[in-house]
């Protein structure tokens, strides 16, 4: 079947089984490598995008349901050369150790931040669940409060 | 040499025919055949149609989504939902971890995810989890509870709905294993709830 919507920022469209997870679309047919597989089984959150602004787990997604969204992943979540405020403090608290799972991560809490700009801990621990091997979850604490607070004060600054 | 394999060949044929020819197709259990021999679905009194009825609602693919506290539960042991997803404002999970960041709505038998429309948890007011049959009827039938419904638009709600009738094709888990289905075949359940309500809706004691 046809299945065309936005990546990114830019309109896809293609003639695929609409069962195929969109994970396997992202990475095997638009090369986008950033999304992680990593049980297959909506288990992990290493697959994590968003599409139309939400956090969706890919490999449990089939293409079918993208068409006509918007799908973000990991590579477009800058703005242009300007980082986001979730790739800005994870760099400024240097949170990967191995790095595989953070992609997965980061889109959740950006998913996290659009609706809780500043998240207490008990809404990071309900909403950030996703599974690191390495234990980086203290670093990733501080990085997502950082990153609450770069995007306020960029708020403040577009604002002024 | 030839003679004897040509020979072997033919008796192994024969073999195989009297095997499939005598083999019973109705030895093969069907929906449709538990539903035309077994007595239980025959003269459906309004009191049996509610037993039915009850056998289904009770049944860990229909309470597994009505908790009596914010955590849906999983699996055929029902225990809490893997990886901390919880009930959130509206039923359908929180900010970033809402339950449509897994559940779409169809079945997912590549990674074993369930799905149906609208997957979601049925509100506070619909728990059923630790509530006899008795009390899930009296508080099906309660407005307050449910949502303002009639007992037509309840009926409708019962035997439509695609996400109550999503129990009749669980799909797979994540290792490929089919999900349990409620006891009662589909058709009969919905002939049991339409027969409960056109009796009277009658709720017995126990």
């Amino acid at each position: 079947m046809k299945i065309s919507f936005n990546i990114n920022g830019q309109p896809q469209s293609l003639d695929i089984d609409g069962n195929t997870p969109l994970l396997w679309v992202v990475r095997d047919i638009l090369d986008l490598k950033g999304t992680k597989f990593g049980c297959g089984k909506a288990a992990c959150g290493a697959c994590t995008l968003h599409v139309d602004g939400e956090a969706v787990r890919a490999c449990s997604y089939a293409v079918k349901y993208a068409n006509d969204k918007r799908i973000t992943t990991i590579e477009g979540l800058s703005n242009g050369d300007e980082l986001h405020p979730v790739q800005q403090a994870w760099m400024e608290e240097i949170v990967p150790q191995c790095g595989y799972c953070q992609p997965g991560f980061m889109m959740a809490t950006a998913a996290l931040l659009e609706q809780i700009p500043n998240p207490t801990d008990e809404d990071i621990d309900n909403n950030i669940v996703n599974v690191c091997r390495c234990a980086t979850y203290y670093r990733m604490r501080k990085a997502i409060h950082r990153a609450a607070s770069i995007q306020s004060q960029n708020t403040k600054t577009q604002t002024s | 040499m030839r003679k004897n394999h040509r020979t072997y060949l033919i008796i192994c044929f024969v073999i195989a025919g009297l095997t499939i020819g005598f083999s019973d197709p109705k030895d093969a259990p069907t929906e449709l055949n538990l539903s035309t021999s077994d007595t239980r679905y025959a003269e459906l009194t309004p009191e049996k149609a509610f037993d039915l009825m009850m056998e289904v609602l009770t049944h860990k693919r229909c309470v597994n989504c009505h908790p009596a506290d914010d955590y849906p539960r999983q699996g055929e042991d029902s225990h809490i939902h893997n990886f901390g997803v919880q009930r959130g404002p509206d039923n359908h999970g929180v900010a970033a971890l809402k339950c449509q960041t897994c559940h779409q709505d169809e079945n997912n038998n590549y990674s074993g995810v369930p799905g149906a429309p609208e997957w979601s948890l049925a509100p506070r007011k619909m728990a059923w989890q630790g509530l006899t049959r008795v009390e899930i009827a009296r508080s099906m039938l309660n407005p307050d509870n449910n949502g303002g419904r009639t007992l037509e638009e309840t009926v409708h709600h019962l035997t439509e709905h695609e996400l109550v009738l999503w129990a009749w094709e669980p799909g797979v888990d994540a290792n490929g294993k089919p999900r349990e289905k409620p006891p009662v075949p589909k058709a009969e359940y919905i002939k049991a709830v339409k027969a409960w309500a056109e009796g009277g809706a009658p709720i017995p004691e126990q």
